[in-house]
């Protein structure tokens, strides 16, 4: 399928640039190209499917079903798997709080969304089918989406509704069981796919400048960053790498773009994946500015119990990544 | 006269709608006025759970996205 990329990239530099296949800078330029390619369309697929999901099952009609049926905890399952399909955007995750409360979904169940919404995101799993093949990609998804189930039913079986900010616990106890029938959409599947195709798109755009950047700093530690460099410190299977992973990416903002890229290379230079994974995760999934929005509805214990939780999951998967993988 | 709302925390989305409208309002000539809402309990009232969302005289019309021009231009003809 990427094998057209291959050919561009060998053409635009081994011929139209004229450096040399066998040289420390044509490797790497030829790389850079190719993997920058593959992932950007990747990026803009994945966002595509992802949009036509998201204009069949907006997440009112999640938010609606949730209320109105009762499932014996595949609740926490299906809310889960919806915050992955749904792409995140950090600004929307308070009105989407805010909607399932006065929806009377559960708070566990709305945390399982949460959980997962930012942690399987579109860049994320175009970052790791570019980087790291189909395998690797599915392991990542089937846990990001296993963490947010656990965690929010887990979250919810600690009643934390009385660490709601006032206002949102008002709503709370007036939540609505019955909600209003969604007006349906007139237009028909043909006229939504350009608008589709151009919400894809302005994803690709906003996000490929942080591609490039974390590509080019990956293509370079590639070359300069010596074999194994990483085994001596971080692979002896100390106990304490994973959690110091995950603390040190918790205030590390930066979206699983920039940040993908050079896991690849600390993996190949012999961090293990389980730990790289953790890293990956606490990066993306617990971000301070995520905090930030979320002190409008939550006080800051419950912020710190919801990252607390979070955070010792991840853990969690990091060390049984290292132990299967 | 046309009350419209553009809802949203001030994502760079909800700022790309705010312009595409006011951009609108200003070429058709529309007598309109054009406020940008970013309290988010004031959002909430409107029952939105995926902003960037637009609002005319009290009916939400976009939600979730950001509309084309074309799009507002042929709602704000209705």
């Amino acid at each position: 399928m990427f094998d057209w990329i291959q050919y561009f990239a060998d053409w635009l530099i081994y011929g139209v640039f004229g450096v040399g296949a066998e040289t420390h800078l044509g490797a790497a330029l030829n790389f850079f190209v190719y993997d920058t390619l593959k992932i950007l369309l990747l990026l803009f697929l994945i966002t595509f499917l992802m949009g036509i999901v998201n204009a069949y099952f907006p997440v009112e009609r999640l938010r609606n079903f949730l209320g109105r049926n009762k499932l014996h905890g595949g609740e926490y399952l299906l809310a889960s798997v919806f915050g992955a399909v749904t792409p995140f955007c950090s600004c929307s995750s308070v009105p989407l709080f805010i909607g399932f409360v006065q929806g009377g979904i559960p708070l566990g169940v709305t945390f399982s969304f949460l959980i997962t919404s930012p942690l399987v995101n579109e860049v994320a799993l175009a970052m790791f089918l570019g980087m790291f093949g189909w395998k690797t990609t599915l392991i990542y998804a089937t846990s990001g989406i296993l963490l947010g189930t656990v965690g929010g039913w887990v979250l919810g079986k600690m009643n934390l509704q009385n660490y709601l900010s006032d206002w949102v616990k008002q709503l709370w106890e007036n939540a609505q069981h019955e909600t209003e029938a969604l007006e349906a959409d007139a237009q028909t599947f043909a006229q939504r796919l350009p608008g589709i195709a151009r919400g894809a798109w302005d994803i690709v755009k906003s996000v490929v400048l942080y591609v490039i950047i974390g590509i080019g700093i990956g293509a370079a530690m590639h070359g300069y960053v010596p074999e194994n460099f990483f085994n001596e410190y971080l692979s002896g299977g100390q106990w304490w790498t994973v959690p110091l992973a995950v603390i040190i990416a918790v205030p590390l903002y930066a979206n699983a773009a920039g940040i993908l890229p050079v896991i690849q290379v600390l993996v190949a230079k012999g961090v293990p994946l389980g730990t790289a994974i953790a890293f990956m995760m606490g990066t993306v999934g617990l971000s301070l500015p995520e905090a930030t929005l979320l002190k409008k509805v939550m006080t800051m214990k419950l912020i710190a119990i919801f990252f607390g939780t979070v955070a010792a999951f991840i853990i969690l998967s990091g060390y049984l990544f290292n132990l299967i993988l | 006269m046309k009350d419209i709302k553009i809802l949203g925390t001030g994502c760079p989305k909800c700022k790309q709608t705010t312009a595409i409208v006011e951009e609108t309002v200003s070429r058709l000539g529309i007598d309109a006025t054009v406020e940008k809402v970013e309290d988010i309990m004031e959002i909430m009232k409107y029952n939105v759970m995926s902003t960037p969302a637009v609002v005319v005289d009290g009916n939400v019309v976009f939600k979730g996205r950001v509309p084309t021009a074309t799009e507002v231009e042929a709602m704000l003809a209705n």
